[in-house]
Order: C-alpha cells, then structure tokens, then sequence
C-alpha cells in the first residue's frame, strides 16, 4: 500500500540529490538552475502529498503556484545567464568576481 | 493495489534514476533531457495519486516551456564542457555525504517519528463522480482569486524582465523611428524659399 511515507521519502531523496548536485557542480550556472529546478519539484511532491492525504485542495492550489512562480524565476535566470555569457563569453561561477563580493 | 505499488516503485525508481543523471552528466544537454525525463515521471507520480490537472500542468507547462528554454539557452551558449569538467571531482565526496547524512536523517524523521500519525494508509479516498480539475478551480478562483492574479502579474514581469535583459541593440543597424516618420510635418520636409522673380538673361 502506497501511501504518504511514501511519496515523502521520495521527495526527501530527490530534494537531497539536488542539494548533492549544486554541491557537485558548483561551477556551472546552468546545472545550478537545473537542480533548483529539482528542488522545486521535491518541494511540490510534498504538497502534492499532503494534499491528498489530508483531501484538501488548498495544497494543489500552493503546487500551482510554485510552477508560475519557478516557470518566472528560470525565465529571468535564463536570461541573465544569456547576458552573462554575452558580456563575459563564460558561464563559471568562479569568474563573477566583478564585484569583489 | 499490488500492481498500484510495484508501479509506484517502478516510476520512482526512474525518477530517482533520471535525477541523478541530471546531477552527475558531463554534458548539459543529456543533463536537460534527464531533467526532461524527471519530470514527465514525476507527473506519472502525481497521477497515480489522482492530482490530474497538476500532472498535466507539469507535463505541458514544464516540459513543454520551461525545458524547452533550458534546451535553447544550453544549445545557444557555446558552454566548454572541459572546463566545467574539472571542478566534478574535487567536491563530489563533500556532496554525497552531506546528501548521504541528509538522506538518512530525513528517512529516520518520516519512518521513524512519523509513526502512529501517518500510519493510517492511503490517502483519501475520492468521491464518486470528483473531477480534481473543478475542484481546483472552485478553490482557485474563490478563495485564491488575488494570489492568482498576483501570479499572473509575476509572470508579466517575468516577460518584461527577459525581454529587456537580452534585448541588444548593435551599433550601426539601420533602424526606424516609427514615431518620428508619423510625426513628421510638411514644413520639416519641405523648404518654401521666397525670392523675387527674376528675368531670362
């Protein structure tokens, strides 16, 4: 019987395999947006979960709203990483040190 | 329902499998066809338990947009695939233990602590009849109506914000200005010259 340890479990294991990518690729812009992205998806397989079992759709609605807010944010991200690369023809993390951070 | 669960094993067991490939491929475009992968198996996920509207949101909105970008972006930038290679090593133990630690305690608090107040099975039945779409909606546009909005104006912003950020202009690119062809008046154009006539030599 399939139930809410379940998709929990599931979540929590996509969730820190995500958190293990950004760690692991830590140069790369574009992976580092692909596992937020990943990251946004455990987080939703949570609300999805909780959702159903407690049968209220309040959860769904907040799921929803993540995937336009997450759709947003990588759109921007997308682009700033174009201009990025258009003003500095590299995408590494190590190089954005223009700002002496 | 024994079927129900060796396909949610099934299905997870992909997912998890397409998640890694996202994290550890060498090449970002196999890394956004894994992505690609994860999602459409985590909108399998969702509706074996029945969140229909959401499955197919994922698959259409996600997969169809938002993957889509990330495939352009990747294939438009001539990204070196060496030189993100080099940094794999050095932090990939660091980042498998502190997954592998994360993992383990978040296991022990959902099995473990969770017992006794998650241990009623299933999740809730639904009524006969129920279509998850228009109950989603009966909650979205009643009780949620301005958070909707508000994501609709997010995602105006999101376009304005692209757009201006890649829009370039190139120096010497012949251009016009529609707003200055349409303003335009006789007298700028024309030049009435006023003289005295004068006779054939």
């Amino acid at each position: 019987m399939i139930g809410l340890e379940h998709y929990l479990t599931l979540a929590a294991m996509l969730f820190v395999l995500s958190i293990a990518g950004i760690i692991v690729n830590r140069r790369n812009l574009i992976l580092l947006l692909m596992c937020i992205e990943l990251m946004l998806l455990a987080v939703n397989f949570n609300f999805v979960a909780f959702s159903r079992f407690h049968g209220d759709e309040t959860g769904q609605v907040f799921v929803f709203f993540i995937l336009t807010v997450a759709a947003a944010e990588s759109a921007i991200g997308l682009a700033i990483l174009v201009v990025l690369f258009r003003n500095k023809r590299s995408i590494a993390v190590q190089e954005l040190n223009t700002l002496k951070g | 329902m024994m079927f129900q669960s060796v396909l949610f094993y099934v299905f997870a067991a992909m997912m998890l499998g397409a998640a890694l490939g996202v994290v550890f491929s060498r090449n970002p475009v196999h890394a956004v066809m894994f992505l690609v992968l994860t999602f459409f198996q985590s909108a399998v996920l969702w509706l074996m338990v029945e969140v229909e509207f959401l499955a197919i949101v994922l698959v259409l909105v996600y997969v169809g947009a938002v993957m889509v970008l990330f495939l352009f972006v990747v294939m438009m930038l001539d990204v070196n695939i060496e030189a993100a290679k080099r940094g794999l090593t050095r932090y990939a133990p660091f980042g498998i233990a502190v997954a592998l630690v994360m993992v383990i305690q978040l296991v022990q608090l959902i099995w473990a602590r969770g017992q006794g107040v998650t241990s009623t099975g299933g999740f809730v039945a639904t009524p006969e009849g129920y279509s998850n779409t228009k109950a989603l909606g009966a909650v979205l546009y009643t009780e949620h109506v301005y958070a909707f909005e508000i994501a609709a104006v997010i995602l105006l912003l999101a376009i304005v914000a692209a757009i201006t950020l890649t829009m370039r202009k190139r120096p010497g690119l012949k251009l016009q200005n529609i707003a200055e062809q349409v303003a335009v008046q006789a007298k700028d154009r024309i030049r009435v010259v006023k003289m005295a006539t004068e006779k054939k030599q």
